[in-house]
């Protein structure tokens, strides 16, 4: 029975839980706007990670090449994402 | 909450529609008891897996809406026929020409080319469904109950009238105080979260589950434009959901993401938008471009030309389509540096386009060419959608587009690029199709009459809105008075409205003419055609291929008639493991839409029990064990035997 109890999927939930209530709080304790998003940051690169490694088996398949192919895409957009809008709205060029 | 704020009141059209609903309904209720087919409607179609099936829905869906957003084509085009017009009044032009906008792209483009996908794809990669075949059903449920809440909200509530785009401020809970753009945000997100689901579903499918020999570089062209679709699905489609959710924090529980006080932005709403919209753009068309590419490839009688190019044309439009979003909002106020950057890569994806238009008639040079009904809106679409694409360089100059900036010439350029791109796309790849699915043709006759009736109905209704636009007409003007000289072509295009609307009603004619009298299809490829699919028989048996097909070229149906080389190997039929039909999908389709209804009225503790249903499906799901079943080899070798005549 504790071969089939999902322990990893289990763990991932709590801590996207913890993750989002940590967010919440930078909200609701009106933190200063660097330390704030700072903590935000670090919380969305581990909710990331969490994401990719607990519940998307990121280290489970052998073919490298699509895995690679499809995290450089993933980048690509979301890099293109935010600094695409902070270079269109907050930059002022 | 009264009774009249409730339902939508005070409008002779929308009673009259009312009624009609309640009739309608209560006919078919009749008419299903009356003919005892809630038992063949549940367990042949509501709960079914097969991805044929699903894509047939998915199709049927696409045509009613095309019906609503046509018919609310026709009322806009009524209102500005002449000046000062009394038939709509502003507001119920604004929810009209909203309503058209998200209707025809969202739940009618979107639902045709997945319709499509889910038909043709596994046929083509010569698998027996999809990778998730269960999954393929929640997407299309989420989609059609997505799409029921939005629709209710003419009766109930009230429409959105914030535009298609919805923009913010005005979209705000302080400029829009109705309901409307709840059931926007809710409706939207419902239906775009089961197209997300379609996008992992068919990446899958196509990366893992082609037949032994279908190299990458050796699929169908529609088959490579739908996984490059589906990959732009996967990347733009969270930036929707995210949007969306932040809009319905603002409508209904008070943040402050896009109002302009406290810190909000409002422009922000604006270019999330687009970081989602652009890529939509091709996400609606690329599977039309790969359409078309096997179409002007079959009936040339010849390969396509520059198969690489066209393969890598779409990966660098699938790039592209990412860095050039905010050309839809030039007129912000961005610096130059801005302006210029998103004018030169919206440039640029005229490169890769221009690529793909030269193929395709390097594809006909040469050819041995039959007019049929799907080559000819493939042959309609190419000067027409590079109008289109010319027109779009035009707005792409960012100094020049704040004259064009949201005047009708914008206008008719998007028509002129999705009409002939998606709707011309899909509706040839429905006439091609068609005989797979049903086993036999859609009258040729009665498809050129509309075919005919389409594009001169669409010329004469969008080009003298490029002049219009160009003389100042702006677009979302719900009336205008004679000085302004815009009477005459007004009048031009909405008479070309209406003689695309008689084409439509031909269109839907001929499905009821050839069910009825068109020949049964006996050998299952009609248009002598290339690729896998048409190796099956007609209709397609519900396990696709009884033996896995061994590819061992492109076109491999192509080589198996010209060169002989064998498509099937010699020996018994195995028995073919088959997912079970099941009801979960429906129901969990059903209490989505509950969710989002209590959500827009902002019911909480329904909203709160529904979710909470939401949970138990999902979890009734993971506990399910369900293996599905296997057809035995003497019940594949009687379909066979059936279908075909004889054996293999």
């Amino acid at each position: 029975m504790a071969r089939l109890f999902p322990i990893r999927h289990v763990i991932g939930y709590i801590f996207s839980l913890i993750l989002s209530v940590v967010g919440l709080g930078v909200v609701f304790w009106d933190l200063n706007p660097t330390a704030g998003l700072w903590i935000l940051i670090v919380c969305a690169l581990i909710q990331a990670s969490l994401q990719l490694v607990l519940f998307m088996h990121i280290g489970e398949t052998d073919n490298k090449k699509s895995l690679y192919f499809n995290i450089a895409y993933a980048l690509f957009v979301g890099l293109v994402t935010i600094f695409g809008t902070l270079f269109t709205m907050l930059w002022g060029w | 909450m009264k009774w009249d704020e409730f339902f939508v009141t005070g409008e002779p059209m929308i009673y009259a529609a009312m009624v009609s609903i309640v009739v309608v309904s209560i006919a078919i209720l009749i008419g299903l008891t009356y003919f005892k087919k809630w038992g063949y409607l549940w367990r042949e179609w509501l709960t079914t897996v097969d991805h044929k099936r699903i894509g047939v829905m998915y199709i049927l869906s696409a045509l009613i809406m095309l019906f609503r957003g046509g018919v609310d084509a026709l009322l806009m085009r009524t209102q500005l026929a002449a000046p000062e017009m009394k038939f709509l009044d502003a507001q119920h032009y604004n929810e009209i020409f909203t309503t058209h906008g998200v209707i025809m792209i969202l739940f009618m483009a979107m639902p045709f080319v997945i319709g499509l996908m889910n038909v043709v794809v596994p046929l083509q990669i010569g698998a027996r469904d999809v990778a998730f075949p269960r999954l393929n059903a929640v997407s299309f449920w989420m989609f059609f109950f997505g799409a029921m809440l939005f629709n209710i909200s003419f009766v109930i509530g009230g429409s959105p009238d914030a535009g298609w785009t919805a923009y913010f401020p005005l979209a705000s809970l302080e400029f829009s105080p109705t309901v409307g753009n709840n059931f926007y945000s809710l409706a939207l997100q419902i239906s775009g979260i089961g197209t997300l689901m379609t996008g992992v579903n068919f990446i899958v499918t196509i990366l893992k589950m082609r037949a032994p020999g279908m190299k990458l570089m050796r699929m169908p062209m529609f088959t490579w434009s739908v996984l490059i679709t589906n990959v732009i699905i996967l990347f733009a489609f969270p930036v929707l959901t995210v949007a969306l959710a932040l809009m319905m924090f603002d409508r209904i529980f008070g943040s402050q993401f896009f109002t302009m006080a406290n810190g909000g932005m409002d422009m922000l709403w604006a270019n999330l938008f687009w970081v989602w919209g652009h890529p939509e753009v091709y996400i609606v068309i690329l599977p039309a471009f790969g359409i078309f590419s096997d179409i002007i490839s079959t009936f040339s009688k010849k390969n396509l030309y520059g198969y690489k190019s066209m393969v890598a044309s779409m990966v660098v439009i699938s790039l592209l389509s990412f860095i050039v979003w905010a050309h839809h909002f030039y007129t912000m106020g961005a610096g130059v540096m801005v302006n210029g950057f998103f004018s030169i890569t919206t440039m640029a994806i005229a490169v890769p386009t221009g690529v793909k238009i030269f193929n395709w008639l390097f594809t006909l040079q040469k050819g041995k060419i039959s007019f049929t009904t799907p080559m000819l809106y493939a042959m309609a679409f190419i000067p027409i959608f590079t109008i289109g694409g010319v027109t779009g360089v035009m707005l792409a100059m960012a100094s020049a587009d704040y004259q064009y900036h949201n005047t009708m010439f914008l206008v008719a350029h998007f028509h002129y690029v999705l009409i002939p791109g998606t709707v011309f796309g899909v509706l040839a790849g429905m006439y091609f199709w068609f005989p797979k699915i049903f086993g036999f043709r859609l009258n040729e006759k009665l498809g050129k009459t509309a075919f005919w009736l389409i594009v001169v109905g669409f010329n004469t209704a969008f080009l003298p809105l490029f002049f219009l636009g160009l003389s100042g007409m702006t677009r979302r003007m719900y009336t205008y008075s004679a000085d302004t000289g815009f009477g005459p072509l007004n009048m031009v295009a909405t008479i070309g409205a209406f003689i695309l609307a008689i084409g439509f009603v031909v269109l839907c004619y001929n499905f009821y003419w050839s069910f009825r009298y068109s020949p049964r299809d006996e050998n299952g490829d009609p248009w002598d055609a290339r690729t896998l699919e048409w190796s099956t028989p007609s209709p397609v048996p519900v396990y696709n291929f009884a033996k896995v097909p061994n590819v061992k070229s492109m076109d491999a149906l192509w080589e198996a008639k010209v060169n002989g080389v064998p498509l099937y190997e010699e020996g018994p039929y195995e028995p073919i493991h088959m997912p079970n039909n099941s009801g979960q999908p429906f129901i969990l389709g059903l209490i989505m839409f509950f969710l989002g209804f209590f959500l827009v009225f902002s019911w909480f503790i329904p909203a709160i029990i529904a979710g909470i249903a939401v949970v138990v499906m999902l979890a009734l799901r993971s506990f399910e064990r369900d293996h599905g079943y296997h057809i035995p080899p003497e019940e594949i070798a009687a379909t066979e035997q059936k279908l075909r005549g004889d054996s293999v």
